[in-house]
């Protein structure tokens, strides 16, 4: 029998398939609310990634933009939506074309370090995870971001 | 085209158009009137030659200048966003052309106001302008901008100038040598770009025999705070002088360039030569600056 370590959960959402190590970046882009039940895993042992980190919200189901916003650091992440303890659908994560306002620049001279401004790339290689700055039109590979 | 803010946003029927104007403005000024125009230069940096191209530039299209230069004295000094600052200027002008020491200043900008942006320079990232005049300078010296062979000579790895350069003639067929110290080359991902375009470059540590090969000379000024040691630099400093000498064996048409200021990386005695182009270049720029605001004014055909 399949022991589950984390209680499953009746509505909202499970994101797996998350990088080790890599939980509280995600968690701290999807910004829960105060009010939300928020089941964190860290280390699963997983056949695909050795080791994966999970998360559950109780009650919240994520939109398809809120999904993506975590493809830059959990590129493999599937996304379940649950609805009274089954799965309803399901997604993979896709690294949106233009991604406003999620990312810094890492060019310490581009100007959306200096002024109070959304930053914004375009996704030049999705195999590669590589973004253009739309400001100072440097190229930088998603691992070298920091998010916003 | 609304602004004129990097080379990539140029198609090649827009480069084409401006080099066109700028050729039928230099014969003939008098065929547009950018009077009760006015031009504010918002510059954050020092510059010369740039802002006073422009200001020639307008000026004898009849148009009026307002601007700034350092900030110093100015509302920027009190803590004034770069936004704030240029919206005013757009309720004070019909065009902002602006240099910042920031990459992607003149984008940001060209996004909060709605009269045309012309970027003179944001940092290490773009100057356009300068692209255009060099293309301009290139066609007229040569009489086409096809299959020409070029040395880019001097500091490649952060000069901008050599950089757009290279990208803009790259639709062309040229054939590019990149002579500089090894520690100043041309970046790894402009030669990847390069090679992926099918450009045809060799990259040379001293100048020899290319000389008598090129049909133009591009060179660039050596900053000695480029390096990290004293002895390096006085070690190259000398290795890239073009002098009168240097030239005898060069071709009938070769043309030295160079973005100026020249500090002493061409010697004078080249000025006296068929060689030397570098001033007329800077008149040049006069002429293709005229073209980029008659345009972005909406007074060109």
């Amino acid at each position: 029998m399949k022991v589950l370590k984390v209680d499953p959960i009746k509505n909202g959402t499970v994101i797996d398939h998350i990088p080790a190590g890599r939980v509280q970046r995600v968690l701290a882009i999807l910004k829960p609310r105060a009010s939300d039940v928020v089941m964190m895993g860290m280390n699963f042992s997983s056949k695909a990634m050795r080791r994966k980190d999970i998360i559950k919200i109780e009650g919240r189901e994520l939109t398809q933009n809120e999904v993506n916003s975590i493809a830059l650091i959990a590129p493999d992440a599937k996304v379940s939506i649950i609805r009274n303890f089954a799965v309803a659908q399901k997604s993979k994560v896709e690294i949106p074309e233009l991604i406003e306002g999620l990312v810094a620049c890492s060019n310490p001279k581009c100007i959306t370090n200096a002024e109070p401004m959304l930053t914004r790339f375009k996704l030049i290689n999705a195999s590669k995870r590589e973004l253009a700055c739309q400001y100072c039109e440097r190229v930088f590979t998603a691992d070298e971001m920091d998010h916003i | 085209m609304k602004n004129l803010v990097s080379m990539r946003d140029l198609a090649a029927k827009d480069i084409i158009k401006l080099l066109a104007l700028a050729e039928s403005l230099e014969k003939d000024p008098t065929q547009i009137d950018l009077s009760r125009r006015v031009m504010a230069a918002i510059f954050y940096e020092a510059s010369t030659r740039t802002r006073m191209s422009f200001e020639s530039a307008m000026k004898r299209l009849g148009g009026e200048v307002i601007g700034m230069l350092g900030t110093s004295g100015t509302s920027v000094e009190k803590g004034e966003t770069l936004s704030d600052t240029a919206r005013i200027m757009a309720r004070y002008s019909d065009i902002i052309v602006m240099r910042h020491p920031l990459e992607g200043a003149a984008r940001y900008v060209a996004e909060q106001v709605d009269i045309p942006v012309v970027n003179a320079g944001d940092g290490a990232n773009q100057h356009p302008t300068q692209s255009l005049l060099d293309l301009y300078t290139i066609k007229k010296a040569q009489g086409s901008l096809e299959n020409l062979k070029l040395a880019l000579i001097g500091d490649l790895k952060y000069g901008r100038t050599v950089h757009s350069l290279a990208y803009a003639l790259a639709p062309f067929n040229p054939e590019f040598y990149f002579v500089s110290p090894k520690s100043l080359g041309m970046p790894s991902h402009i030669l990847n770009d390069l090679k992926e375009m099918g450009v045809k470059f060799q990259e040379k540590i001293k100048l020899g025999k290319i000389v008598d090969e090129v049909d133009i000379m591009y060179v660039t000024r050596i900053q000695r705070e480029r390096f990290p040691d004293r002895e390096e630099y006085e070690k190259v400093k000398n290795a890239y002088i073009i002098s009168a000498d240097l030239l005898k064996g060069a071709k009938d048409n070769m043309k030295v360039m160079h973005p100026l200021p020249r500090v002493n990386e061409i010697t004078t005695d080249v000025d006296t030569t068929k060689y030397a182009y570098y001033f007329d270049q800077a008149e040049n720029g006069v002429y293709m600056r005229q073209a980029i605001l008659s345009t972005l004014l909406g007074e060109a055909e």
